[in-house]
């Protein structure tokens, strides 16, 4: 079979948000990207599946890349979310100290967080704790008003969309398999991919190759040739509450860490759409690929909503999930290493990535900039003057304008006026706009991630039929078409029955 | 609001043209309300009835067994020959009491936003399924797990046919019928698993679904876990102990690529909510009086949206009532209602939560388990100052979760009792 051959300038491996945004970092510029996905959409691993929170970054150690990408990321999201018409709520943080033995871990918070140049750090006291949140108890808190939420999986699309439509090629549904060094200074990587749809093989040779791989970042790291890492995946289980509890919750609220934990711990986020999540647990595993839900982690976390949420019942309970973290550390150790972003001198023109785990999310703009300086040590970087950094969509669904605007739009397109998912308020235009959406994204969780449609508490029971009508009948779709994610996992087995002609119907 | 948003009036506004907002409607009108505003969502009236293709709905209405779209059939014939207006595909985005009385509506449709104000209103939005999430099933989230109802309605308006080898988990009534339906499809229906010790089914629906089918019901059995990371593969089932918590000895693998949930309904309250109405939090429906009326004045509930039932039968007669009280309202009358009812011993819950003792009623309920030869007593709680004095006594061979209960009462048995209380003996 022939092998198609695509060449390009620099090839980005992983359509996560680190990736995504690497591609809508470097289409500013005059030089061909490419990125490769293996899953049928971006964000399909860790970028949809953890808080959407934007850390402040007072948790990393001072001189460390995690402080400073997360930092610098963090102050780089306002204007982002205003260029690419997405929600960020600043509801700030309270880090609340317990008793007397977190006291300590507080103030060292608070001085490395001003090492690191987090702004509006301050330590407070009950009082202006409760202002800030009813009902929260402790000694003493560490406020952080530079947190923010944000939608994860709409960050990473929004940046996949943006970096389409100034020029890059986002290629879904194609795993690396294999990575060919140049075979001399100034050649190209030959870089296979092999198509999850139809296993057609298609080689893209480029003279820079990032590796934003993820929890497969040791594995594209070994394709190339580099040994020295290994990713310990580590899953975090959540669950979505439903939005009866929206406005419960004013600012996010975190225990003080403790030494080497994995993660910051089990806590309540709110999310910009306005669910509440519980979650995430952290449990190391074997699977990379493993997002199964436990049940002894879901009871554990159904009593920790409890308790933080005495209002909850078992009703508001609406989904659950899991992503997974790409540690670098085994669970005898803990903890976490710094991020590595490096210009292998090894492998010239291999830009490395690995270990990106939280504050990943709120890093992602800011490793884009250090990578866009490592690519320009190999390939000459021109700014473009049409480069256009906004996407014109709006931050809002429909449902959210005032019914005048409403009114007005469903005047012009009446396909505005149908609602198709019934809890989120969904209407047919958002699902068609979905469907349509640049990347050429096929899947339901496409669908779900860019209209919502199925997210809300009835989970999909309504608005299900109602979408596959709209994309059998508007779209000619076949059911042998309809995929929840993946190629494997078809929706549909086929008609109940053909139609066989005749007369009489 | 702008002159985009359309507006318009009417004596009483039903939410929802299933068979509840169906019957209301027409109960309505037949009691001299001439301005009666249907809304429904869906492209035609008949609710989830017109995906209930199989037979069995209205032995007690009309004398005969018929389809759920012959059923939804005779309504909306007595609807449309009443001339009653309505609004089709036309979704009820929020209901509010309106600043100068009465109640408004905001509903949008193809054709634009519409306001509506209304002196009645009646509540008929039905009821959801309960998905996935809110019974925390462990494990992947592959495709194949659809609920029962989502999965009726793929594949018998849709033509969809949504998987060959199917398990079923909960044997309420859409679950039964489904396994037959899938059976009848093509598909091989595995088996059916409650986590109960009886069916909350029919019992006529476990012989003519499962029985006549040889689909095997397993009782106080569960899914702890599903496996697949793209489509189903298959579930692994327990046994569960006596706090329904399975026993790990006992589970076992089941191959499948289909798993249906049929693990209760919800009545649909978010507008009723929305609007300030007292949810019951045992039915999940709103607290009513005899009239059928809220603790919002003016806004009725009737049907699944507020309790749901076992029968379409009992939906349409609980709607004509409520439709004929709402008219009542709609044109002046207040009633009030002092006598609170309450579930004693043996039963879960008891509607209406308030009667007046000014006229006769009926309470609907259901019993907390199954039982044999008891009776269902009315009776006044009692107190210090008043003895407890028996109001009714019906003697019952059988009594089960699944099947809803009436009680007839007369007014002048009950009329000035402090209150009423419920109970198996």
């Amino acid at each position: 079979m022939p092998v198609n051959d695509t060449y390009t300038d620099v090839l980005i491996i992983g359509g996560g948000v680190v990736g995504c945004a690497i591609a809508r970092e470097l289409s500013r510029y005059r030089v061909r990207v490419a990125l490769v996905e293996k899953e049928l959409d971006v964000g399909f691993g860790t970028s949809s599946r953890n808080s959407g929170v934007m850390h402040a970054g007072f948790n990393y150690k001072p001189g460390s890349l995690r402080a400073k990408v997360d930092v610098r990321g963090n102050a780089l999201m306002d204007d982002l979310c205003r260029d690419l018409g997405l929600k960020i709520k600043r509801i700030g943080k309270l880090t609340v100290a317990l008793d007397e033995a977190d006291v300590p871990t507080l103030n060292r918070l608070k001085e490395q967080g001003d090492a690191n140049g987090v702004p509006g750090l301050e330590i407070i006291p009950p009082q202006t704790m409760q202002k800030l949140q009813k009902g929260v108890e402790g000694l003493m808190a560490l406020h952080s008003p530079s947190s923010a939420i944000i939608s994860p999986y709409a960050l990473t699309i929004a940046l996949a969309e943006n970096a389409a439509a100034n020029g890059a090629t986002i290629r879904l549904g194609r795993e690396v398999t294999e990575i060919r060094r140049p075979a001399a200074p100034g050649e190209s990587f030959e870089v296979t991919t092999v198509s999850a749809e139809d296993g057609r093989k298609e080689t893209f040779r480029a003279k820079v190759v990032v590796n934003s791989a993820g929890l497969f970042s040791d594995a594209v790291c070994r394709m190339a040739g580099i040994t020295d890492y290994r990713i310990y995946p580590c899953r975090g289980e959540y669950y979505v509450l439903d939005k009866r509890l929206d406005g419960s919750l004013s600012t996010l609220v975190y225990q003080a860490p403790k030494p080497n934990a994995p993660g910051l711990g089990i806590h309540l986020t709110p999310t910009v759409d306005g669910n509440i999540i519980i979650g995430p647990s952290a449990e190391y595993i074997d699977g990379r690929e493993d997002h199964a839900c436990t049940a002894d982690v879901m009871a554990a976390l159904r009593k920790e909503g409890h308790d933080l949420l005495p209002s909850l019942r078992m009703s508001d309970f609406i989904r659950n999930f899991a992503g997974i973290r790409a540690k670098q550390t085994p669970p005898e150790v803990g903890g976490n290493l710094d991020f590595v972003i490096e210009d292998r001198k090894d492998v010239p023109g291999f830009v490395n990535l690995v270990g990106i785990e939280s504050p990943g999310l709120t890093s992602a703009p800011a490793i884009a900039e250090m990578v866009r300086d490592m690519v320009a040590a190999h390939i000459p970087l021109a700014e473009r003057d049409d480069f256009n950094p906004r996407s014109g969509r709006s931050p809002f669904f429909f449902s959210e304008l005032p019914p005048d605007v409403r009114a007005d739009m469903i005047a012009e397109n009446p396909n505005y006026g149908e609602i198709i998912c019934r809890c989120e308020q969904i209407t047919k235009q958002e699902i068609i706009d979905a469907i349509k959406n640049p990347l050429g994204a096929k899947t339901l969780i496409s669908i779900k991630y860019r209209a919502r449609a199925t997210m809300g508490r009835c989970q999909g029971g309504f608005c299900l039929p109602r979408i596959t009508r709209i994309l059998r009948d508007e779209f000619g779709w076949k059911p042998e078409n309809f995929l929840l994610r993946s190629v494997r996992s078809p929706l549909y087995a086929g008609h109940v029955r053909e139609d066989k002609g005749g007369d009489v119907r | 609001m702008t002159l985009a948003i359309r507006r318009l009036k009417a004596c009483v506004a039903v939410i929802g043209g299933g068979p509840a907002g169906l019957a209301a409607a027409v109960a309505a009108r037949n009691a001299g309300c001439g301005d009666v505003l249907l809304i429904e969502r869906d492209r035609i009236l008949g609710g989830i009835l017109n995906q209930c293709i199989h037979d069995g709905f209205g032995l007690h209405t009309f004398g005969e067994a018929l389809s759920g779209p012959e059923y939804a059939g005779r309504y909306i014939s007595m609807f449309r020959e009443r001339n009653i207006r309505s609004l089709e595909d036309t979704i009820v985005l929020s209901l509010a009491p309106a600043s100068e009385g009465g109640l408004e509506i905001l509903a949008s449709s193809r054709a634009g936003l519409v306001a509506i104000d209304a002196n009645a209103v009646i509540l008929a939005m039905g009821c959801r399924e309960r998905p996935r999430g809110a019974i925390s099933i462990p494990g992947d989230r592959p495709s194949g797990v659809y609920t029962a109802g989502a999965a009726q309605n793929l594949v018998n308006l849709e033509n969809i046919q949504i998987g060959k080898r199917v398990c079923i988990l909960g044997s309420g009534d859409i679950g039964l019928i489904m396994a037959r339906r899938m059976t009848l499809e093509g598909a091989s229906v595995e088996s059916v698993f409650e986590i109960l010790p009886y069916s909350s089914g029919l019992p006529r629906n476990i012989q003519q679904c499962l029985n006549d089918y040889n689909i095997p019901l397993f009782l106080s059995t569960t899914v702890t876990k599903i496996h697949g990371r793209g489509r189903l593969e298959g579930v692994s089932v327990a046994q569960v102990g006596a706090d329904r918590s399975p026993v790990p000895e006992t589970e076992r693998y089941v191959p499948c690529d289909t798993l249906l949930l049929s693990v209760g309904l919800i009545p649909e309250n978010e507008l009723s909510r929305m609007c300030g109405v007292e949810i019951d939090p045992v039915t999940s429906g709103a607290v009513v009086d005899d009239t059928f009326m809220t603790s919002v004045p003016g806004v009725f509930a009737c049907g699944n949206v507020l309790h749901v039932h076992d029968l379409v039968d009992w939906v349409s007669v609980e709607a004509a009532q409520a439709g004929a009280f709402a008219a009542a309202y709609a044109a002046g009358s207040a009633p009030e209602a002092g006598i609170p009812v309450k579930p004693g011993d043996g039963v879960r819950y008891t509607l209406p939560q308030r009667v007046s003792g000014a006229r006769d009623c009926t309470i609907s309920l259901r019993v907390g388990a199954p039982w044999r030869d008891r009776s269902i007593v009315v009776r006044t709680p009692g107190s210090a100052s008043e003895e407890r004095r028996i109001i009714k006594r019906t003697k019952m061979v059988r009594l089960h979760p699944a099947e809803m209960i009436r009680v007839d009462l007369k007014a002048a048995d009950f009329a000035g009792a402090s209150g009423l209380e419920v109970c198996v003996e």
